[in-house]
């Protein structure tokens, strides 16, 4: 069985966002880039899958920044290959583009899961997995919290709103998004990443950006949300803020006396 | 082309979702100021067509394909449907069906897509569109140009009265209702429905409570936990916590608030280390009021909150179990 992962790096949400000049896109050159949380959520479940069986586990990305960090832990997490489509690839691209540049790297793949984190929080998506399987005519699911696998089939658990599972019998190959792995992704030491980063191991295909006829979605710019809704910042150290919050729960009668 | 809006509407245990009449009360006002209809897609449960008295069609259907969650037989009647129909917009939710539904969608019946949705107007010929982007962080202003487009819609945005017959004033049978003749559509499925599995009712009951103490990744490891436990025993709330700690299997899943999770209303919802995700706000964002405790000032859980605080977590946690043990 051959099992490709998909990943991605996002800006960390925890830092500030700076936008460019047009207001159209996030200032790249400052962030700080992460790997999508969801994608380390994939790449544990396809590390599960590689254990319980005989399989080959792939992971791949397009080139953006800082990416290759995230390529090598992966590698030294246990993933038998790396590779970085290279290509046309700056800025935002938007979610239809990206799904080609992957659909036609993996077209000349042979492949059974495609397995991609659930969504990354960067954009206005969550559409990669259905998107990309739709490209490559092939079932997807999103949503998944656990994946299993045999001749040719897969079994998958793929949440619905309010915690409901329905438990899917695929036929392979497809494309499951993943939402939660079957266990916390592990952990790989900074020395370990280093070693793998020392073997080289990444290989760099060019990928082809294909014509999409995607200019019907055009993003205009990017706004922080109005301010008219934001909350009353309560003044002082800790002690103070206890202060209000508990005379606030008083009030309430949520606290006695 | 035509000016019509269609809903996919969804539902569960036997009833619609509040986004389904969210949705369909967008699509109503959508239709109404461009001369179209308003279509709804019904799949599995066609005895719950005459709620949806605000569509002018309801297009149904109780193939044994469709009568669990099937996400490729979803996406297939879908795809069936709006080849024939040709709206000008499709609106979903984002929720997992949606998810699967609305991206394949836009490959099959090529269409652009936004996702995330928070608003939807119409602009000229365009459509305008908001979106919620890098977690709740940024919002994006969307032009969708050309004849037909599809939105998948964040749970809440919309009122749901708009698109209850009841309320809007339609009678359950001004709709039409008609059964789509999907034979052939599902010749081949591989994606088959093995079993459907209702979460466990947990130890406690988050929805009931009217003080919830909720925690977030802040918290930082399962240790630390403690210090909040103590803090809901101090004041009797329900420990809940956001998605993060749930997948850890650092706390029950019924103790989750958010989109995947359960909906809270409680009269005070203390929110300690969450960063508000479009995810979480669903769950929570109709409490009376919040209280967020974040170290970002600029945290998207700001944003709803009544009051808020960037003291840490800890400090703020140890002062309140001072005061309320006292
Ligand atoms: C399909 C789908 C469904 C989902 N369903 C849900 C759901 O039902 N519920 C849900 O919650 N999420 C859900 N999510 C996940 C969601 O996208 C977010 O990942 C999640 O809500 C983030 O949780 P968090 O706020 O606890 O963590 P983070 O986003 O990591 O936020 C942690 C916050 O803690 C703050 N912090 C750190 N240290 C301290 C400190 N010492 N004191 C105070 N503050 C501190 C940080 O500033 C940060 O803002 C879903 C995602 C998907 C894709
Ligand atoms: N540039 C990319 N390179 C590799 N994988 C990607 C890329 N963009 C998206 N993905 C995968 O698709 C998932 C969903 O992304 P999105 O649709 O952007 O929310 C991510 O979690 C990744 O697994």
């Amino acid at each position: 069985m051959r099992i490709v992962v998909a990943v991605k790096q996002i800006p960390d949400l925890v830092e500030e966002l700076e936008l460019t000049a047009d207001g159209t896109d996030v200032d790249r050159e400052l962030l700080k880039m992460v790997v999508n949380e969801f994608d380390d959520q994939a790449l544990e479940e396809g590390l599960c899958l590689k254990e319980a069986g005989d399989a080959e586990l792939v992971v791949v990305a397009l080139d953006e920044p800082d990416v290759d960090q995230t390529l090598h832990a992966a590698l030294a997490k246990g993933a038998d290959a790396a590779i970085k489509l290279t290509g046309a690839l700056t800025g935002w691209i938007d979610s239809h583009r990206r799904a080609a540049l992957l659909a036609s790297w993996l077209s000349g793949q042979s492949f059974d899961l495609v397995l991609t984190g659930v969504q990354a929080a960067d954009d206005l998506d969550g559409q990669l997995p259905g998107l990309l399987g739709a490209q490559l005519e092939v079932p997807h699911i999103s949503v998944a919290v656990r994946v299993e696998a045999e001749d040719g089939m897969a079994k998958v658990w793929q949440e619905l709103a309010g915690g409901t599972v329905v438990v899917d019998e695929v036929r392979l190959p497809a494309v499951i998004g993943v939402q939660a792995a079957r266990q916390a992704p592990r952990y790989v030491s900074i020395s370990r990443i280093r070693q793998a980063q020392q073997s080289g191991g990444i290989t760099e295909v060019e990928v082809q950006a294909a014509e999409l006829g995607t200019e019907q979605f055009a993003l205009r710019r990017l706004v922080a949300p109005e301010a008219a809704g934001h909350a009353e910042m309560l003044a002082g150290g800790a002690g103070e803020v206890a202060d209000r919050i508990v005379e606030l729960l008083r009030a309430k009668g949520l606290v006695r006396s | 082309m035509g000016n019509d809006v269609l809903v996919l509407a969804e539902h569960r245990n036997g009833r619609l979702s509040d986004v389904t009449f969210e949705l369909v009360g967008k699509a109503r006002e959508l239709a109404d100021r461009g001369g179209g209809r308003v279509l709804a897609v019904l799949l599995g449960e066609t005895s719950l067509a005459h709620e949806l008295g605000v569509a002018d069609v309801v297009l149904c259907s109780e193939d044994p394909a469709v009568a669990t969650y099937n996400a490729q037989a979803y996406e297939r009647a879908m795809v069936h449907v709006v080849e024939r129909q040709q709206p000008r917009l499709v609106l979903t939710s984002t929720t997992t069906v949606g998810m699967d539904v609305s991206t394949a969608l836009s490959v099959h019946w090529p269409a652009p897509l936004a996702s995330y949705v928070v608003d939807v107007r119409r602009d000229g010929e365009d459509l305008a569109v908001t979106c919620r982007a890098y977690g709740g962080k940024l919002l994006a202003e969307v032009a969708l140009t050309g004849p037909r487009a599809i939105c998948a819609v964040i749970a809440g945005c919309f009122p749901a009265a708009d698109g209850r017959s009841e309320v809007a004033g339609r009678s359950e049978v001004a709709g039409q209702v008609e059964l789509l003749d999907l034979e052939g559509v599902f010749d081949g499925l591989g994606v088959s429905v093995a079993q459907v599995v209702e979460p466990e009712k947990g130890d406690v009951d988050i929805t009931a409570a009217d003080l919830l103490v909720s925690v977030g990744r802040g918290i930082g490891s399962r240790e630390n936990l403690e210090v909040v436990q103590e803090l809901a025993d101090a004041l009797g709330a329900p420990l809940a916590a956001s998605r993060p700690l749930i997948d850890q299997g650092w706390l029950p899943k019924a103790r989750q608030v958010g989109k995947s999770g359960l909906t809270v209303r409680p009269k005070v919802y203390l929110a300690l280390g969450i960063s508000g995700a479009p995810e979480h706000l669903e769950g929570m964002q109709h409490a009376e009021t919040v209280i967020a405790c974040n170290t970002d000032p600029k945290a998207p859980i700001f944003d709803v909150a009544t009051y808020g605080t960037t003291v840490d977590l800890f400090d703020l946690t140890d002062e309140l179990v001072k005061r309320v043990q006292e």
